[in-house]
């Protein structure tokens, strides 16, 4: 295993070792029959309760920053979701799922976060917003492609979340540096399978490598949009919440491009695209992605399940 | 393939050595002890196995359609991240299983193509739609609930790398039943109208859980040798009585009914007893003719066909690695 990039034990340097860390309490642990996770491990359901609680409460600017990277994982969650039972070996249908999982659950913990400044759940936020309320960017949006395409988006995505989770450790606000902390070491694997299957499909056959260099044309235009700070960035990194995106660049550059030199692939040099998911600006894409997470929740408005 | 060197090759053996041979397997059987991959074995054994093992592995591939098909619309986070990870879980537990088969001298490649070729069977259940949210439900609790019923005697299968799988295999399933009477029982207690979603789904697959148990014992010619292969432990209709008396129980606790006025005690002979099952219907789905036997195929196709190129691609690089580091070496 040669994974490109170093600095893999970002928890141990930052503190979060014990991923509990800036939540206190242990949660409902008994009000469902499915939720079996051992240890300490951070849940949703635990965030969720602090908030309830009033344990924990993001500031309006700390909510808004947490729905974005809510709003990213969840849409890259149901699109990595469509791959089971249609992925190229079973392998992979275990490995994008699991991908997916993990998302899903970082999803879940920024969203039931974000919502205490609003009173609302995560599935409040989830399924019942339209499309110029999602905050994500427009690479977690994009189509899945062929598994080439998938690779890239998951190749970026995976180098810029490692970059932003690895600093946001550090946060003063206890409850995203503790989100942070456990979806730090998954989304370590997740940088190991993308590097992996760029080396392979950029090394494999002839027809692989040119599958590989069209994903990366396809995807990079969206790469921009990750790095643009703005007002709120700029105010949460001031007060040491958050991270200003653009302080993510360099790293990812060099990181990414280790492995591209590896897979001897050059950088796409293509247009950047505009962005503005963070404001609400979004891609054709979403309104289907929506239309199909909501159909059935909004079908059965205030029914549990 | 790393089960490659478990794999048993059948050696040419003396008439005296083959008798050796089979007297040890018979002394394996009687003690109710354990076949390992590179122990002789008979062929019809070994047939038998992979015939088995195979389809079910086929079962657990095939069986990620119906709820795969419910993961993007699941109403709830918690509840998409459960149907995920129980997704997930089948896939890991194909791969289980063709590890297992594999230990018999059959490649997964192989019976991946038997399997799309239409050569191979798969349990027919997942032959029918999942149509509704609550079909999540009814799939985990009678589905699976039917799963565990057959399973859990297999944990004590005579051939080793098979009764290990099932060990696994079964801890995993217990969740997926729990996760399904979960999902029935919010229903359940939901609105009027998920209550009837509930009802309606348990309605149209009650009866085909219960033909997951197989023919009629009088209808199931292999059944005896399977048992006294110890392979199998209890027949077919003891399996099915033993899930409708479960199944009894916990429709009371969901406030549902089972869609059969004639499930009873019978006090003589201590067993569940059912209405009659479509056996017509059973075969039918069996021989290719159910509603969604071209579309589950279908899909495992295209899903091998489409990812032909990566598999390629992994391989001559693979190839390409290994080259290197032999040059490396050399």
């Amino acid at each position: 295993m040669s994974t490109p990039g170093t600095n893999t034990d970002a928890t141990e340097t930052t503190g979060h070792g014990d991923i509990s860390t800036g939540v206190a309490g242990s949660g409902d642990s008994n009000a469902s029959a499915t939720r079996i996770t051992p240890g300490n491990a951070l849940r949703p359901e635990d965030i969720a309760l602090e908030v309830r609680t009033g344990l924990a409460e993001p500031t309006e600017d700390v909510a808004e920053y947490a729905l974005r990277l809510g709003d990213d994982a969840l849409i890259l969650a149901q699109r990595l979701g469509h791959w089971i039972s249609r992925a190229p070996e079973l392998e992979e249908d275990v490995a994008l799922g699991n991908i997916a999982l993990d998302q899903l659950g970082h999803a879940r913990s920024f969203l039931s976060y974000a919502g205490g400044a609003w009173d609302k759940t995560e599935d409040d936020l989830a399924y019942f917003r339209r499309e110029h309320e999602f905050r994500s960017v427009q690479l977690f949006e994009q189509p899945n492609g062929d598994f080439a395409v998938t690779i890239a988006r998951q190749f970026i995505v995976s180098y810029y979340q490692f970059e932003l989770y690895r600093r946001l450790t550090e946060s003063k606000d206890a409850t995203l540096a503790a989100i942070a902390a456990k979806a730090v070491k998954e989304v370590d694997y997740h940088r190991d399978h993308s590097a992996q299957w760029i080396l392979r499909l950029a090394g494999g056959t002839e027809e692989s490598r040119t599958r590989m260099i069209h994903g990366l044309r396809l995807m990079w235009p969206y790469v921009n949009e990750l790095f643009q700070d703005d007002d709120l960035t700029n105010r949460l990194a001031e007060a040491g919440a958050a991270v200003a995106p653009s302080t993510l660049r360099e790293d990812f550059d060099r990181l990414t491009g280790d492995v591209l030199k590896e897979a001897e692939l050059e950088v796409p040099d293509v247009p950047a695209a505009p962005g503005g998911g963070r404001f609400g600006k979004h891609s054709e894409h979403l309104g289907y992605i929506l239309a199909e997470m909501q159909v059935l929740a909004r079908e059965y408005p205030g029914a549990k399940w | 393939m790393a089960a490659q060197n478990l794999q048993s090759v059948p050696a040419e053996l003396s008439p005296e050595e083959e008798a050796e041979a089979q007297a040890h397997f018979d002394r394996v059987m009687a003690e109710d002890s354990r076949i390992e991959p590179k122990d002789w074995m008979p062929a019809a054994y070994r047939k038998t196995l992979l015939r088995q093992i195979s389809q079910h592995a086929h079962s657990e591939i095939i069986g990620m359609q119906p709820e795969a098909n419910w993961i993007s619309r699941a109403p709830s986070l918690k509840r998409k991240a459960i149907l995920m990870a129980k997704v997930q879980d089948e896939a890991g537990h194909g791969l289980y299983l063709y590890s297992a088969a594999e230990t018999l001298g059959q490649t997964r490649d192989k019976m991946m193509d038997d399997l799309i070729a239409g050569k191979a069977r798969y349990s027919s259940i997942f032959n029918y739609p999942a149509l509704t949210w609550a079909d999540m439900g009814a799939i985990g609790w009678l589905v699976d609930g039917a799963a565990i019923c057959n399973q859990v005697p297999l944990c004590r299968a005579s051939y080793g790398p098979y009764g290990r799988a099932m060990v696994r295999i079964c801890k995993e399933e217990s969740f997926h039943q729990r996760q399904g009477f979960e999902i029935l029982l919010e229903l359940s207690n939901g609105t009027p109208e998920q209550k009837q979603m509930a009802q309606d789904a348990v309605n149209r697959w009650y009866a085909p859980a219960l033909m997951m148990f197989g023919p009629p014992d009088d209808d199931s010619p292999n059944s005896k040798q399977s048992m006294a292969w110890n392979i199998k432990r209890f027949s077919n209709d003891e399996l099915r009585s033993r899930f409708v008396g479960m199944m009894v129980e916990q429709v009371r606790v969901l406030g549902l009914t089972l869609p059969d006025d004639q499930v009873r005690f019978n006090e003589d002979t201590r067993k569940w007893e059912h209405g009659p099952l479509d056996w017509h219907e059973f075969q039918e789905v069996l021989a290719g003719r159910g509603p969604c036997n071209a579309q589950r195929l279908e899909r495992r196709r295209a899903a091998h066909d489409d990812g032909a190129w990566v598999r390629e691609a992994a391989a001559a690089y693979a190839a390409k690695q290994s080259k290197k580091t032999k040059e490396y070496a050399a």
